[in-house]
């Protein structure tokens, strides 16, 4: 899985499991700030990229995600891209 | 002088509607909201009927974003809030002084029943790990109040009752006191359950409490009837907007009646069963009569408790004649779980609802479902054709398994 194929699945993921406005998700977005996910909606996400790319991301790992960018980064990593 | 509480708004989703208008239009009318269960596969159950809202869309009230993240009951109670909150003219800013004043008190007999199943599905199936964040939030019995003071910037008490079917009249009689004694000028009150899931259906079949009647669902839910077999399970929603009386002048406010007693008892005596002979019911029923000032012969109108179980319509006849006397062959009385079926946590709040508009309009809707008279339960229940009747004060019973008994007293406000 490319980049690109992995932001696309990313938006898809915060669209549909997390109910988020597709329009305001942008690769600079923060979730805390932008689009307003708090922390039971951070633990909802990272289920969900668990879940959907097959990854597992321990939660020291997590704290360090802070925009939508930087949850493509790690999904990256841990799928050896 | 002692603060008066009346009712300013009013709003519902319940299986005869998803609105007040419709709602009552429905009730007058001794329309059935009762079914087939659609919201899941109920064909192994034992019990496979029941009162759903069709057509609810939680959008129509809530973001998305927000939606998604609620049980069904905490849904059901933010749409009947924002209709009532509407109804009455009331919102707050976050700054607003006023909010400060403003509180909540909901009912709920079990919570977010839908997602305790789901839940554990997930754990059993899936892992622990894959247990939803959201899960306790979903679940617990007192979000429907947090989510609609986080919603409405309410900042005053905000409380919620857990007694069973006497749930949501717990918290109108206890909204109501927490005004009188000055702690608060508004107070959003009401119930909701959203019970229809495998769980709580097979729990209530396995009790022994839910009609079998399979053949004619909408003739299943008939209280007071000698061939009665249960009751049908409900869902629904229902706020009540309490005002202190100055408070609601003042803003020229439009009110619609007035509560003005509440009476509680314990039956002390079985989890499920009421105490033969009614002690318990009359007594609540009693309190109530006392907390507003009034003789039985005032009472215009008995909103039953009326679940359509042998134990309870039998046991609530007999309480209603110990408080009553000869004047219970005369007051009109009705039950709402016929068209409805029973709403449980939310059973309470929808029937004072119920006895606010028949205070208002001079109509009491009928007991549906009654043709063969049970020597037990042989009292005037309106049968299958709404009356008019000029009502100045109606008392709604409501009572839980545990043996909650609680009685409200609504009036025309003068």
């Amino acid at each position: 899985m490319d980049r690109a194929e992995v932001e696309a699945k990313m938006t898809d993921l915060l669209v549909d499991e997390l109910g988020l406005d597709r329009d305001k998700i942008t690769m600079s977005a923060t979730f805390e700030e932008d689009l307003e996910v708090d922390s039971l909606g951070v633990v909802e996400l990272l289920m969900a990229l668990e879940d959907n790319f097959g990854v597992t991301i321990p939660d020291e790992e997590a704290e360090a995600i802070g925009t939508v960018g930087q949850a493509v980064d790690v999904v990256m990593e841990k799928l050896g891209g | 002088m002692s603060r008066r509480v009346v009712v300013t708004g009013l709003g519902t989703v319940n299986p005869l509607g998803r609105d007040v208008a419709s709602f009552w239009e429905a009730a007058r009318e001794g329309e059935s909201g009762i079914g087939e269960i659609t919201h899941f596969d109920a064909s192994g159950m034992k019990a496979r009927i029941a009162g759903e809202i069709a057509d609810f869309d939680p959008e129509e009230y809530i973001e998305r974003k927000e939606a998604r993240r609620l049980d069904r009951y905490d849904q059901l109670f933010w749409a009947s809030t924002h209709q009532a909150l509407a109804d009455a003219g009331i919102s707050y800013a976050e700054d607003d002084p006023e909010a400060m004043r403003a509180g909540v008190a909901v009912g709920s007999g079990i919570g977010g029943m839908i997602s305790f199943q789901n839940g554990i599905d997930t754990m059993r199936e899936r892992g622990p790990d894959r247990v939803s964040p959201l899960t306790i939030t979903q679940i617990i019995s007192n979000m429907a109040a947090g989510l609609v003071s986080i919603r409405y910037n309410l900042f005053g008490p905000n409380t919620c009752t857990v007694t069973a079917c006497a749930a949501s009249a717990n918290a109108i009689g206890d909204a109501a006191e927490i005004i009188k004694r000055g702690a608060a000028d508004v107070m959003v009150a009401g119930g909701a359950e959203a019970p229809v899931c495998e769980f709580a259906v097979a729990g209530f079949s396995q009790a022994r409490a839910l009609s079998l009647n399979h053949d004619d669902p909408q003739g299943a839910s008939r209280p007071f009837d000698a061939n009665r077999d249960g009751f049908v399970m409900g869902e629904g929603a229902a706020t009540l907007i309490l005002e202190e009386s100055e408070h609601a002048h003042a803003r020229g406010a439009e009110i619609y009646g007035e509560i003005i007693g509440y009476g509680m008892s314990s039956d002390g005596y079985h989890v499920t069963l009421p105490r033969p002979g009614g002690g318990g019911a009359a007594r609540a029923m009693q309190h109530a009569l006392d907390d507003a000032g009034l003789a039985a012969t005032d009472v215009d109108y008995i909103n039953a408790h009326g679940t359509s179980t042998m134990a309870n319509d039998a046991t609530e006849t007999a309480a209603i004649k110990t408080v009553f006397g000869d004047g219970a062959y005369s007051v009109p009385i009705s039950s709402t779980k016929s068209m409805t079926g029973h709403l449980l946590g939310g059973a309470g709040a929808l029937e004072s609802l119920v006895c606010i508009l028949a205070i208002r309009d001079g109509i009491v809707p009928p007991t549906i479902n009654y043709t063969t008279p049970d020597p037990e339960c042989d009292l005037d229940y309106v049968p299958n054709e709404a009356r008019s009747v000029e009502v100045k004060a109606a008392m709604t019973n409501s009572f839980g398994f545990g043996g909650h008994n609680v009685s409200l007293v609504f009036a025309a406000h003068e």
